[in-house]
């Protein structure tokens, strides 16, 4: 969006224009400010204003009658009426004579956000039908996709022939083969780049908190809520909502997840306001859908609304010549993270990451890679650096579950029992983290 | 990164504790200097009893008065803000300005019902003083998923970014001061 978006805020009163003024202006927009009518008027005479925000009752000339005025000149200027006291009929006669919208005085912060956010992004549609520019669309921000191999490149083919839609998306892979990283570059590919991708991990959520998570709650939902709160389906307004684990949802979840996904519209829980949202939906799961289906622990409806598209990560192992591209991803990304030099990797290493099975995937690469760099001589990854003992290659009987376990240990220690600090490393949110060491019964030493 | 001089100013119902882990995290978050001070303030003249909150844009200008000087300071409050044309703010402050408010009234889990978290309180907290600071320092909003400049009007907005400044806030930054980072 390199547009700017120039506003125009007409009100009489100085701490209103102060306190917009500078709302706006952190946000990015070109802005400037009128006292009265007569005055803005001619300014938008002299210049081109996006988007105008006005308030009703003025002195002198009101709100309504700049707004006719200016309309009767720019038919598609948007302009935005504020009033202190909603009266439905001057609500009323501001749409009836062209208003974009109208707002009530004081404003909720995210109301105005959202009020504006989507008036410019009108502004910016227009700009861009106009010059309508046939662009053919590379793929961006996918520098976290490595991968020559034919099953990387038909997945980013389909990445991008997906992205420029709005079609609901599965991504079916092992865990560790980087689902999120899929989503993502959908997102910041698609036309709802500039709007929120809002990640829920459905696994870490009891089906009570992924309710109120999902779609909010009105204050006095239940005792202790004493303020509303927003949803992520909400949140992703105009953005993508990714869905993470959808398998492990509740069969009442699935239910309303169907009705959302079908009315794009939903209540915040205890609320009685319909909420509308435009998001785009992308889910991801290590299971098989289909199967669940069948077995009738996934709603058959639920599941074709879902997956209009699928795109399968293939698992590391399905993709060795890979593997020297990803290592020498994750050592510059580790070195520079802590400001080490580049550490080379010697071959007899290189060649048994290439014969190992990973059942942890990409995710498990990336954590040898990390970890090798940590305890290694700071010149050179060495075999036994690696955490590739000979049985573990040859038997594979260490479980997932236990690799999960001892990695999560280490990075508990590593950051002194710090949630926040060791959540980021391991790239999980902090309830996920909590129901790890839940789960595997870990005690802060 | 630049380095300005930071004053942390508890206005009430801050622990000495979480006051000094916080100009901790600044510290390490802008490699700048950190003081942190404690005043006995009496809010009842910013009360607005018809909202009943307090209002920011006065507090603004009370702690600008009582704070001259050339560093950047940045007043805690543990009561609930708004400003005339908002019904509440996290905090606010003058792009390129001296002065920052913070409210940590909305960050807490219980005000929405939820279990309390302090960890999670905290970063919300600090993320809250790196924005605003952020703006001090003539950054505007950031469209970075993750940067915490992204503007958020929920404290689920501030849960999805981190604490620091992205790459290119940094580089702006940078400029803004001519400092090399
Ligand atoms: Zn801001
Ligand atoms: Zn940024």
């Amino acid at each position: 969006m390199a547009m700017k978006v120039s506003i125009l805020i007409v009100d009489d009163e100085d701490s209103v224009r102060d306190s917009l003024y500078n709302w706006f202006i952190e946000d990015g927009y070109d802005v400037e400010c009128a006292e009265n009518a007569s005055k803005a008027l001619s300014l938008i005479e002299a210049n081109h204003y996006h988007i105008i925000l006005a308030d009703i009752k003025m002195p002198g000339m009101d709100g309504l009658e700049m707004l006719r005025r200016i309309k009767a000149v720019k038919a598609d200027a948007i302009v935005i009426m504020m009033t202190a006291f909603a009266t439905v009929n001057t609500a009323v006669q501001a749409l009836k004579d062209g208003a974009y919208d109208y707002v009530t005085k004081p404003f909720d912060p995210d109301d105005l956000s959202h009020l504006i956010r989507n008036a410019s992004k009108q502004v910016v549609l227009s700009t861009e039908n106009a010059q309508l520019k046939e662009r053919v669309t590379k793929l961006e921000n996918v520098d976290d996709l490595i991968g020559n191999s034919p099953a990387m490149q038909k997945v980013l083919s389909e990445v991008e022939s997906v992205a420029q839609s709005s079609s609901s998306v599965i991504i079916t892979g092992e865990s560790g083969t980087g689902k999120e990283l899929i989503a993502r570059a959908i997102h910041f590919n698609s036309p709802r780049k500039f709007f929120p991708l809002v990640s829920v991990h459905c696994g870490a959520l009891s089906e009570s908190l992924l309710e109120s998570e999902l779609f909010g709650h009105e204050k006095g939902a239940f005792t202790g809520a004493m303020y509303n709160r927003k949803g992520r389906f909400e949140m992703a307004d105009n953005g993508t909502i990714f869905l993470d684990e959808i398998a492990t949802i509740s069969m009442k979840m699935q239910v309303e997840l169907l009705r959302v996904l079908e009315s794009k519209c939903f209540m915040r829980v205890g609320g009685n306001k319909e909420i509308e949202s435009d998001f785009r939906v992308i889910c991801a799961t290590n299971r098989d859908l289909k199967k669940m289906v069948e077995n009738g622990t996934f709603r058959e409806d639920l599941y074709y609304r879902l997956n209009v598209v699928n795109i399968t990560i293939p698992p590391l192992r399905e993709r060795v010549e890979d593997i020297p591209l990803l290592v020498e991803y994750f050592i510059r990304k580790y070195c520079e993270s802590m400001s080490r030099d580049l550490v080379k990797i010697e071959k007899a290493a290189l060649a048994r990451l290439e014969e190992f099975e990973f059942p942890g995937n990409v995710r498990e690469l990336e954590n040898m890679i990390e970890r090798a760099i940590v305890i290694g001589n700071g010149k050179e990854i060495k075999l036994k650096d690696l955490p590739l003992g000979k049985q573990v290659a040859a038997t594979g009987i260490e479980s997932l579950d236990e690799n999960e376990k001892k990695h999560v240990a280490q990075i508990l220690d590593k950051y002194n029992w710090n949630i926040s600090k060791s959540a980021k490393a391991l790239k999980i949110d902090r309830v996920t983290l909590y129901n790890k060491i839940k789960k595997y019964k870990l005690r802060h030493p | 990164m630049l380095q300005p001089h930071i004053l942390l100013v508890s206005f009430g119902g801050f622990e000495k504790k979480l006051l000094q882990r916080l100009a901790e995290a600044l510290r390490i978050e802008t490699k700048a200097e950190v003081q942190v001070r404690d005043i006995y303030f009496d809010l009842n003249l910013f009360y607005d009893p018809t909202r009943r909150q307090y209002n920011g844009n006065e507090l603004m200008k009370e702690v600008d008065a009582l704070f001259p000087g050339n560093q950047k300071v940045i007043a805690l409050f543990n009561v609930d803000l708004f400003i005339p044309i908002l019904t509440y703010i996290f905090g606010q402050a003058m792009l390129n300005g001296r002065i920052g408010i913070v409210s940590a009234y909305r960050l807490g889990n219980e005000r929405y019902g939820l279990e309390p978290d302090p960890a999670l309180y905290f970063d919300r907290l600090v993320k809250e003083i790196m924005h605003e600071l952020g703006h001090m320092l003539g950054l505007i909003h950031c469209h970075s998923p993750l940067c915490v400049m992204r503007s958020s009007t929920y404290v689920e907005d501030i849960d999805q970014k981190h604490s620091a400044y992205c790459k290119n806030c940094l580089e702006m930054l940078s400029e803004n001061t001519g400092h090399k980072t």
